[in-house]
This record gives C-alpha cells, structure tokens and sequence, in this order.
C-alpha cells in the first residue's frame, strides 16, 4: 500500500517534469548516432567480405553493430542516470515535504522502493525506445533475439544498479546539484577502475577489474549472460539501496 | 491519549526541549503556548515520530513513540508549522496521495476525500495546483490532509500562522469542532487563540513546560494579586497617597487622566477583599469615586509573567 502511492506519485511528478524526457531524447539521439556508425562500419565490412570470401563468415551483426552499440549505451546511461535520480530525495529534503512524509505511516525501506521503482520504470521507458534500432536490424536481417534480449537485461541491470547509487547521493543532500555530481563522480570513479585494473595487474588489478561496472557489462554486450555479472549488479544494487534507507534513517536523528 | 514523559531533545550541546512532561485525554484539545524558540515544533515533530528524542519517551494512542512508530503514524494526523506541499500536484491528486500512503480502503477514498475538502472549504479549488494556492487555502489543505486518515490524534504546530483574520477565525471554528472527536495538541503563541480553542494549556518556556492549567485556571492561579481600577474625582497626588495608605494595598498606579477624572490601578492583597476600604478612603477625603472595578489578569499578561518569572528563577 504504502509503497504503490509513493510509486505513483514519483511516476507523476517524473512524467509531469521536463528532465525525463530531455534525458530521454538525447539518449536515444546518441545510441541513434551510434548505432547509425556500427551499422556504417558494418556495411562497409559485408562489402569487403563479400568481395574477398578469405573473410567469409566473420561478419556478425551482433559482434559488429549491437555489441558496441550496447556498449556505449551502457557508458551514455553511467553519465546519464545521476539526472534522474538526484531530485529524489534532495528535493523532498529542501521543500520540507520529507517532514511530513516521513510522519506518514509507510515505513523508510518503502519510501525508497517506491522511489527507486518509479526510475527503474522510466529507465526501462528509455531502454524500450532504443529497441527501434534492433527492430529495424530485422528488416533486413535476421540477429539472433535472445542475445539481444541479455543485452538489454544487461543494460536494466547495469542501469539499475547507476540509479542505487544515485538514490543514495540524493538522500544525502538537500541540494539537487550536490547530488546529481556526487553520483556521476563515483559512478566515473568506478568506470575508471576498470582501466587502472589492466595497468595495475595482479591481484590489485583484478579487484579493481571486479569492482569496476562496465568490465561487469562486457558480457552482456556480447549477449552472453555470465550468473557472475548478474549477481554483481545485484549486490551493488543491494549494497547502495541499503545505505540509502541508513541515510534516509540518519536523516531522522539529525533532523 | 497522549502520554509525554521526560522528553528531552539536543542539538549539539544545545537543549531544545528539557524534561518536557504531560498528559493528554481523549477527545481535549490542548494548546502548546510558547515564545520563538522555546520548543514548540520540536516537541510536536517528536509526537509526530519526525525524529526521535534524545532521551524520555511519549507514547500516543498507547503505542511507543520509539518502538511502535508506524502504530501511532497511523493514528496520528500531523500539520508541519510551514506547511510543506507537494506544488506540482492539484488539491485532490495531493490528498488521493496522502489517502493511499495513509492505507485509507479504495473504496472509501472518494467518499472521504469529499467529505474533508468540504470540512476545510477547498472544496472549490480541488483541481487547482497546490503551487498556486493561497498561503490560507494551502494551510487548509495541509489540515484536509492531516485529516485524511481519520485519526485519532491531531497535531497542528501553528495551524493559524500567516492567515488573515477572516480565515483564522475560520480555521479556529473548525478546530473547536474537532473538540470531543479528536485529540488535538495545537502549537501557538497567539494567546488569545488558546482561550478560544483549548480546554487547557501548556506553557513552554525555553525548553522546559512551566505551567499546564485550563486557561481560566491559569488566570485564577497566577494572580498573586488581584487588582482593582478606581476611577476619582479629586487631586491625583492626594488620591493616590489616600489609597497606599489602606492597609493591604500592595502598589497604586496613576493611569492617564479623562475629564478631570483620575484613574488608579491598585494592586492589592489577593487573600482580602479591600473594595470597601477603598471606597472609604476616598469618599471620606470628600473625593467623588466615579468608577470602582476589580480587573482580570489577562492571559498575556500571565504569559508575560510566567516567562519572566521563569527567567528571574
Ligand atoms: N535542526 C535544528 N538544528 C539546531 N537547532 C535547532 C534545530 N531545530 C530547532 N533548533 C533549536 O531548538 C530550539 C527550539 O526550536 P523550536 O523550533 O522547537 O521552537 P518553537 O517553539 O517551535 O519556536 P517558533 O515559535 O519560532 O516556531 C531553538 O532554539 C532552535 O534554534
Ligand atoms: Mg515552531
């Protein structure tokens, strides 16, 4: 109960303000750019192959166009989440309402589900809409649907696991700014660690490479789904909605 | 129906509340009287179980503050003191909210949604946006839904604040017809306001409660003396050393002149009853006595008092 009426009114003011859909249309204008580029790339090497059969088969559509286009998808959402996430709780906090909501007989953890649902929804609206690119591959070829499908449930994982840490930001601030930046410094920080991992080898290297979030997503774009990169993004998913409901709980006592 | 003991608030090493303990029946509406600053918001956020207190405890509707916090949200009905809304929701999308969250049936909403607008007038401006509202009709819609969930206890911090004063004898009516329904704890430091809609009243003064008494006890209470306004004919130097003269008579206090007339406060002995001898003692200097009446210590001056006294101690 109480986690649907928070639900619904994140939905509403999430559809109701102008971010979602600007964050909506440039995402999918870059992944349209990008797909645009593989699908070039592409053509020029089917060319090439079908002149020169020493190539033969090595052309695939997912290696070539919808492996790397998940790929940077998966960057353009890391740079992108903190925008949806970081009015949250910032928000509430400023205007005061997070006063009366937290009198309200919902408990914190369903506070923060509610919200975290409602993103998870409008992330899963911005993934819904890149779908036109594949859709339009099959018009004239035929990519395989189920790596396709693990690449998108790569994406709503990785992208799950952006917006947890941004809901987290947010409940730490009562300014927006503050919270949207936080967000996108520690979620580049970790894309970064996967690129100190190949230069710092051995174990460093390794742990740094584990906790990185893109090294995590490489096979999912390659429409392979590895348990793995599935429970890791879980866990981070998990670790930072806990420490959300914390903060959330620390608000209290420092009210 | 609320049972506050001990309750004791810091922030940093500064109190805002202290030992702050009192008692609450079923159906009173008690008012929470106190200067900026003393504690009023910080008592009520902690009732509304806002935050928790740093030691005492309260418990509402018989459930702990602390460990049963979600049992008393939903008993409560809660006003923050500035009233903080959701702007980009209209009136009616902002209480179906607030209606949910409270776990109100679905099957009811509609019924009570109308029934509460139609209580706190907004009625016609249900489809507006709460962000262009009114500062008064924004308060009403903060008391609509702190009524939503039909709770047993209400508490309002400062419910007439910013309001004209068309509309705060509007929302005082209302108030008062809560009475006997609801537990109401209303904050203020309106002083009239709590003679009008309290049964009884807590005084807080610098984080610490220094009187709780019905208002018209309060005034009986706090007069250590009572005080008699005689209005005289005659030389005003005289008079007024006629009248300290009286045994009993504590001070006498010169007031502005009218038509020749002089009027003297005189403040006397609570336990005697010195209108005869004061009559005497102007009559028989061949004065003329125009006027004799004893005043009534108003709330504010027994606030003013009480906070002052409290300062001296
Ligand atoms: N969040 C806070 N951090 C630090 N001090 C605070 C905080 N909130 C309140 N205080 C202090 O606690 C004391 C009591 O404040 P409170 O708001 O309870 O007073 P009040 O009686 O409601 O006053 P007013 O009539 O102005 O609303 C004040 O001295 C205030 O400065
Ligand atoms: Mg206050």
């Amino acid at each position: 109960m109480g986690i649907a009426a928070i639900f619904k009114k994140e939905l509403r003011a999430i559809f109701a303000s102008p971010v979602a859909y600007v964050v909506m249309a440039v995402f999918l204008a870059l992944s349209g750019y990008f797909f645009w580029g593989f699908l070039a790339r592409f053509t020029f090497y089917s060319i090439q192959a079908s002149m020169n059969p020493a190539i033969g088969g090595g052309v695939n559509i997912m290696e070539l166009v919808l492996g790397p286009l998940f790929q940077n998808m998966g960057i353009v959402m890391l740079l992108m989440m903190p925008l949806f996430t970081m009015r949250l709780f910032a928000e509430e906090q400023k205007a005061g309402t997070m006063e009366l909501l937290l009198t309200y007989p919902v408990r914190d953890g369903a506070i923060l589900l509610g919200k975290f649902l409602a993103v998870v929804v409008l992330l899963g609206c911005m993934l819904a809409l890149t779908a036109t690119y594949p859709i339009l591959l099959m018009a004239w070829s035929a990519p395989e649907p189920l790596p396709i499908l693990a690449g998108y449930l790569g994406l709503l994982l990785a992208g799950t696991a952006f917006l947890s840490l941004g809901l987290f930001a947010s409940a730490l601030t009562e300014n927006q700014i503050v919270a949207g930046s936080l967000a996108f410094g520690a979620l580049l920080l970790i894309w970064v660690l996967g690129w100190s991992a190949d230069l710092a080898g051995g174990t460093v290297g390794k742990i740094l490479g584990h906790l990185s979030f893109l090294n995590h997503f490489e096979a999912f774009a390659r429409g392979i789904i590895d348990t793995k990169d599935l429970i890791y993004y879980l866990n981070v998913t998990a670790l930072f909605l806990f420490m959300t409901l914390k903060a959330v709980e620390a608000r209290r006592w420092r009210a | 129906m609320i049972e506050v003991e001990g309750l004791t608030k810091f922030y940093g090493p500064k109190a805002a509340i202290q030992e702050v303990s009192f008692q609450v029946a079923r159906g009173e509406v008690v008012g929470f009287l106190g200067p900026n600053g003393a504690g009023k918001t910080t008592t009520m956020r902690i009732l509304a179980c806002f935050m928790p207190p740093t030691s005492g405890t309260a418990r509402v509707a018989g459930f702990d503050i602390g460990k049963d916090s979600l049992q008393v949200r939903r008993r409560i009905g809660y006003l923050p003191e500035n009233v903080p809304l959701y702007g980009d929701m209209t009136v009616r999308q902002y209480l179906t909210f607030a209606a949910e969250a409270k776990s109100v049936p679905r099957q009811e909403r509609g019924k009570r949604l109308a029934s509460v607008m139609e209580r706190c007038l907004i009625s016609d401006v249900s489809d507006r946006l709460i962000r262009n509202l009114s500062k008064g009709y924004r308060q009403r819609v903060g008391l609509a839904q702190a009524l939503v969930g039909n709770p047993e206890v209400l508490i309002l911090d400062e419910p007439t604040l910013g309001l004209d004063p068309k509309q705060i004898i509007e929302i005082r009516s209302l108030i008062r017809d809560l009475r006997g329904e609801r537990t109401v704890i209303l904050s203020t430091h309106i002083l009239p306001e709590v003679a009008m809609v309290c049964q009884r009243v807590i005084i807080i003064n610098e984080s610490r409660i220094v009187a709780v008494d019905t208002p018209e006890n309060l005034n009986l209470r706090l007069q250590k003396s009572s005080r008699i306004l005689l209005e005289v004919d005659g030389p005003a130097e005289e008079v007024q050393k006629a009248l300290a003269a009286v045994e009993g008579v504590l001070t006498v206090a010169p007031q502005e002149a009218r038509d020749g007339r002089r009027r003297f406060l005189v403040e006397t002995d609570r336990e005697q009853d010195l209108r005869k001898d004061l009559a005497r003692a102007v009559t028989s200097n061949g004065w003329g006595l125009t006027e004799l009446r004893p005043v009534d210590l108003s709330l504010e001056d027994i606030f003013i008092r009480l906070v002052t006294r409290e300062e001296e101690a």
